[in-house]
């Protein structure tokens, strides 16, 4: 499990175009909204605009997922590898992760500059949050990329897969990014944080225990 | 296939008779034995489609995960037939819901929707079986489509209480618009009850002849498929429907 998760990670460090092109996208995505909205709503929508955000370019960068294995015919290798195959959903999982959480910073960053929302006085409160948002997308949307990936419209069906079931985690990270934000305290938002910290188990340990179905050949 | 052959007879003979005849008696009961509610009027009629609707597209939904679980375990196509048929009767009485929600409320809230959790719920529901029956539209090539969709079938499952916990939390944190109905004391008239067994009887008795059928096609289409792939075997000598040297 460590040797694929550094190998994605090297990967991604090398090359660093999944990244940059995220990182592009991210910013992109916020001028639009900032153009969109007028001043004063957008300082109000910034939990949303943060989460919408992140949830569409994630959706991209996790499409990729296991394109890379697919298209070097690395696959195969991978599965007759001597590794649990709930290991490589995990794997995979921490990789997407890690991109996630990159562009999650520079996001908030830009969200402090562009949209003036002031610097968030809890910092720490707020990586929590994000962190626990971002666990759940990233463990759905692993899953349902190894089922995507292996169909034709896999573009449009990720996403079609991933945002009805990602309904708790929209609602609760953003509830709870908004609290932050204005300075409750993660106590505050105890409610929505227990949710999205269920969600993350739950659907971290299905993943693991039904990944191996979507990989049977 | 021995759990088939023996619901087979009663499916096919019995089943389709009395849920007609059990749909007439629902009709009879809802229009002309019913009194009117008091303060609803007419409009309240609805409720009994409604209520039955609803539960019919949440037996479906939880039929689907289970036979889908089944499937994933015992590798039985037999079971995912009937996770597939679950899941488009459900829909189609989930559909139903959302039709007849707002023609209840127009009148009685005075608008078509609101973000009530169990409407926010409902709808959520509605989009997560449409991405079910998108993925094995799409899929219908695939060998392994069957696998994917159980999946998703459970983890939508899983995901239901954590939808219901979050909408709630979330409409607990907006003012409600518009108030509550008036006087939500149950039910008070016994004949109302009867109505409301007879069309629960009438509606569940539908829904299982309607999930039979739907099983029944499926069969039949895998059984088609395995009979075409048969005949290309044979090298193309035969044809279908012609007779085979």
């Amino acid at each position: 499990m460590w040797s694929i998760l550094r190998k994605d990670l090297l990967l991604e460090l090398r090359t660093r175009e999944a990244i940059a092109a995220l990182i592009v996208l991210v910013v992109l995505i916020l001028l639009t909204f900032t153009f969109a909205l007028d001043p004063e709503g957008a300082r109000a929508a910034a939990p949303a605009v943060l989460w919408v955000t992140l949830i569409f370019a994630g959706l991209l960068a996790v499409q990729r997922t296991f394109l890379v294995e697919r298209e070097s015919g690395a696959w195969y290798g991978l599965l007759l590898g001597p590794v649990d195959r709930g290991a490589i959903f995990v794997a995979k999982l921490v990789a997407n992760l890690v991109v996630l959480a990159i562009a999650d910073v520079v996001l908030t960053s830009l969200l402090v500059l562009v949209l003036g929302t002031g610097i968030p006085t809890a910092p720490l409160e707020l990586a929590f949050v994000n962190a626990l948002g971002l666990i759940g997308f990233s463990a759905l949307a692993t899953l349902f990329a190894a089922i995507s990936v292996r169909l034709r419209a896999r573009e449009l069906l990720l996403p079609l897969l991933v945002l009805p079931l990602l309904v708790p985690v929209v609602i609760c990270a953003v509830e709870a990014s908004r609290i932050v934000l204005a300075g409750g305290g993660a106590s505050a938002a105890a409610a929505w944080l227990r949710v999205l910290a269920t969600f993350d188990v739950i659907v971290t340990v299905a993943g693991w225990m039904l990944f191996e179905q979507l990989v049977l050949e | 296939m021995t759990i088939r052959a023996r619901i087979a007879p009663v499916a096919d003979t019995v089943l389709p008779g009395f849920a007609f005849v059990a749909m007439l008696a629902a009709l009879a009961c809802v229009f002309l034995y019913v009194p009117n509610e008091r303060m609803q009027g007419a409009v309240q009629r609805i409720f009994y489609f409604h209520v039955n609707a609803a539960w019919s597209a949440f037996f479906g939904f939880g039929l689907a995960a289970l036979a889908s679980a089944v499937f994933l375990w015992r590798t039985d196509a037999t079971y995912d037939r009937l996770a597939r048929a679950a899941v488009e009767v459900g829909m189609l009485f989930c559909t139903m819901v959302l039709c007849t929600g707002p023609i209840w409320a127009r009148p009685i809230w005075g608008t078509w929707w609101t973000w009530d959790p169990r409407l926010t719920m409902t709808v959520i529901l509605w989009t997560i079986y449409a991405v079910y029956l998108v993925l094995r539209a799409m899929g219908e090539d695939d060998p392994q489509i069957a696998r994917y969709a159980a999946v998703l079938a459970i983890v939508g499952v899983l995901d239901v209480p954590l939808i219901m916990v979050s909408v709630r939390l979330w409409r607990g944190m907006h003012p409600s618009v518009i108030s509550a109905p008036a006087g939500q004391g149950g039910i008070q008239d016994a004949r109302m009850i009867v109505a409301l067994v007879v069309t629960l009887v009438a509606f569940t008795s539908l829904f299982l002849w309607l999930v039979w059928r739907r099983f029944e096609a499926l069969r039949l289409e895998d059984e088609l498929r395995a009979l075409e792939d048969d005949v290309d075997a044979l090298g193309g000598r035969a044809t279908v429907g012609g007779a085979t040297p």
